[in-house]
Parts: structure tokens; sequence; C-alpha cells
């Protein structure tokens, strides 16, 4: 089954943008097929390549880049929400790609299932 | 559809609004800080047992174990799940309704 | 990374925007009403539902001057024209509704005539139908 997940936090704040990688995770395990993941309001935040966190906490960022070389998952970053917030190519982490809100449209449509975390 | 509550029933009204507005028979999934919903003996269990007639109810239990919650605390009638049960309940029932 | 596009070509599914939060305290009503404006574009059918603190969004005379934020609140008056521009072209298939739950809007003291917007105001369980046939649910 094709999947479509909607990120709407920041790793930060919420659970959701966790909770979203490991549903991403299981399903990938699952032998399902997730096209997109796209990340919307403070989710952009998850692409953000500047932000440090320590070191003994998880990496969402580099985690998300992962699974998306690893099992060729679609990221992509909105670039309305991305802009408020200043994500940027500069600061765009590897695997993301920015575009517009369409994606998250065409994803639904394209998608047996989109599946919305966030707070 | 399947319907997802993942905020605490004592801080916002997710919960009861999911059950307003659910049909009869849909399943609802608890996760995040919608686990504690689950618990047994809260002033929200009657409420939560007679959703439960309704609806098939399943908890997460990652978000359980990260909270401190045994399984023993679990209510009659809800199911716990991993990441990999909530990716079959999605699969088996369709459209996913997130109460955020 | 290079674009990747998926084949949409002549699907039409329902699409259901769920708005339970109030605007301006947080910035969920604006970005749920971004995507709804976008899924236009794709002629989907969308049913843009207000329920819970969500019905304060569509409320009359918003006047955001002395907080200094952006007043989104005319853009609910853009979705009410796409919608009735969906219902006067017959070669547009695509339906657009604008619902409000009743008892949400009971429950806050307004009446259909302190919104901005035309509404169908549903009860609950109306409602739950309606839900229960949605395809995609984006929720802000």
């Amino acid at each position: 089954m094709k999947f479509g997940i909607q990120v709407n936090e920041g790793p930060f704040t919420h659970q959701a943008s966790d909770s979203a990688y490991h549903f991403v995770k299981a399903a990938i395990e699952k032998g399902h097929e997730v096209m997109r993941v796209f990340f919307y309001y403070d989710g952009v935040n998850n692409a953000n390549k500047l932000s440090a966190p320590q070191a003994d906490d998880r990496n969402l960022v580099k985690l998300w880049g992962e699974l998306a070389s690893e099992h060729n998952v679609d990221l992509v970053v909105c670039i309305a929400a991305a802009l408020r917030r200043g994500i940027v190519e500069e600061n765009l982490a590897d695997g993301f790609r920015i575009s517009g809100l369409g994606q998250l449209t065409e994803v639904g449509i394209a998608a047996d299932r989109l599946v919305v975390f966030g707070d | 559809m399947i319907h997802t509550v993942n905020k605490s029933p004592f801080e916002r009204n997710s919960l009861d609004s999911c059950i307003r507005l659910s049909e009869k028979g849909s399943p609802i999934l608890l996760l995040e800080d919608g686990v504690y919903a689950a618990t047994s003996g809260t002033n929200v269990s009657d409420k939560v047992s007679d959703a439960a007639k309704d609806h098939p109810m399943y908890v997460m239990g990652p978000d359980l174990e990260a909270r401190g919650i045994a399984s023993d605390k679990i209510m009659d009638g809800i199911t716990v799940v991993d990441y990999g049960g909530f990716v079959d309940l999605v699969v088996e029932h369709g459209a996913v309704n997130s109460w955020l | 990374m290079s674009e990747v596009e998926f084949d949409t070509a002549g699907v039409v599914k329902n699409f259901m925007y769920v708005n339970r939060k109030a605007p301006y305290g947080t910035i969920y009503a604006l970005e749920v009403l971004e995507a709804v404006l976008i899924s236009a574009a794709f002629e989907q059918n969308a049913a843009i539902v207000f329920v819970d603190d969500g019905v304060y969004q569509i409320k009359k005379d918003q006047d955001t001057t002395a907080i200094n934020m952006k007043n989104f609140s005319p853009t609910y008056g853009i979705i009410e024209m796409e919608k009735e521009d969906a219902e006067e072209d017959e070669d547009m298939d695509m339906v657009w509704r604008i619902i409000v739950e009743k008892e949400s809007m009971e429950a806050r003291g307004l009446t259909p005539d302190d919104f901005k917007v035309e509404v169908e105001v549903l009860s609950s369980d109306e409602l739950a139908k309606v839900m229960a046939e949605q395809e995609v649910v984006i929720s802000g």
C-alpha cells in the first residue's frame, strides 16, 4: 500500500515528528511504500541542518535524511511555511527538497492513505 | 475510517470531539499524550469504557512505556499496539482522521 | 533533490479539512486555509469543516489592527467564491462544502448570522456521516 505522511510540528517541541518517523519506518518494514513525507507548519524545522541536538538526544533531521536515502522517500518541505521560518536551500538538510503546497494535495490524491501527525 | 487522538483528555477536548463525531464501529487509536485516556481509575474512565462499547479502542504501547504506565493499568477492552500495529490498523480501516 | 511527480490525472477524491482551533492564538487556522486553496487547482472535492473552537475562524468583524497580525479572515470569502464557481461551472465536477457543527456553534453562543460566509449547519450525527465518507483528512 502507498502512504503519504504530513508532519505539522518540529522535532523539539512536540512528539509529532517522532511518531511520524516511527510510523514511516514501520510501514517500510512491512513492505509498504511511503511516497512522500510533507513537512508543513513548524514541521519544516525537521529539515534545518543547522539544528544541533545534544549528543544524548536523537537527531531527527539526520534520521529523516538517512531514511530518505535508504528507502527513496520523498521528503518535501512546504516553501511558504519554510520561508516564514527561515528554512532555505542554504540550511536545508540532506534528503529534503523545498516545494509548493500542491505537493501535499498531490500525494493525498496519489497515495492510498494520508496520515497527519501534528499537535 | 480510523480516528487517532494524541491529547490528554484532562487537558483538551480532542477525545470528546472524536467520540461525538465518529461513527459507531470505527476504531479509535490513542497515542502520545492521548494514552492517558486508556488508564483505569480516572475521572474519564467511565466515558472511555462507554466509547469502547461502540468503538474498537487501541493504545500505543511505546507511548505507555515512555510515560511509565504499566500494562495492568490499562482498562479492559483496550488493545495495546506498536507502530507496526498502527500501520496495520491504517491499512485495514481506510482514511485516517487525526484529532489534532 | 529533483522534483518528484505523481500521476493524479482524472482522480477526484473527497478531501476534508478539519478546523478545530481558534485563529490568531496559533497559526494552524491560516495554514489549513492555504492548503484548501491549493487543492482547488487539482479540482478535488473538499469539505471544509469547522468544529470546536474552529468555528471562531469564520466569525464576522475580525480586526487585527491592534495586534498587528495578518487578518486572514477575508480568505474564507475566497473559499466561498471557489465553491460557488464550482457549483456554476457545468464542466467542473468538484463539489465544495463549508460545514459548521451545530453543537460547537451553539456551545459558543453563536448563530449562522455570526459567520462571514454562508455555511451548512449539521448536527454531530449528520457531520459524523459526512466525515465517514472522506478519503483524505487534513487537520491542522
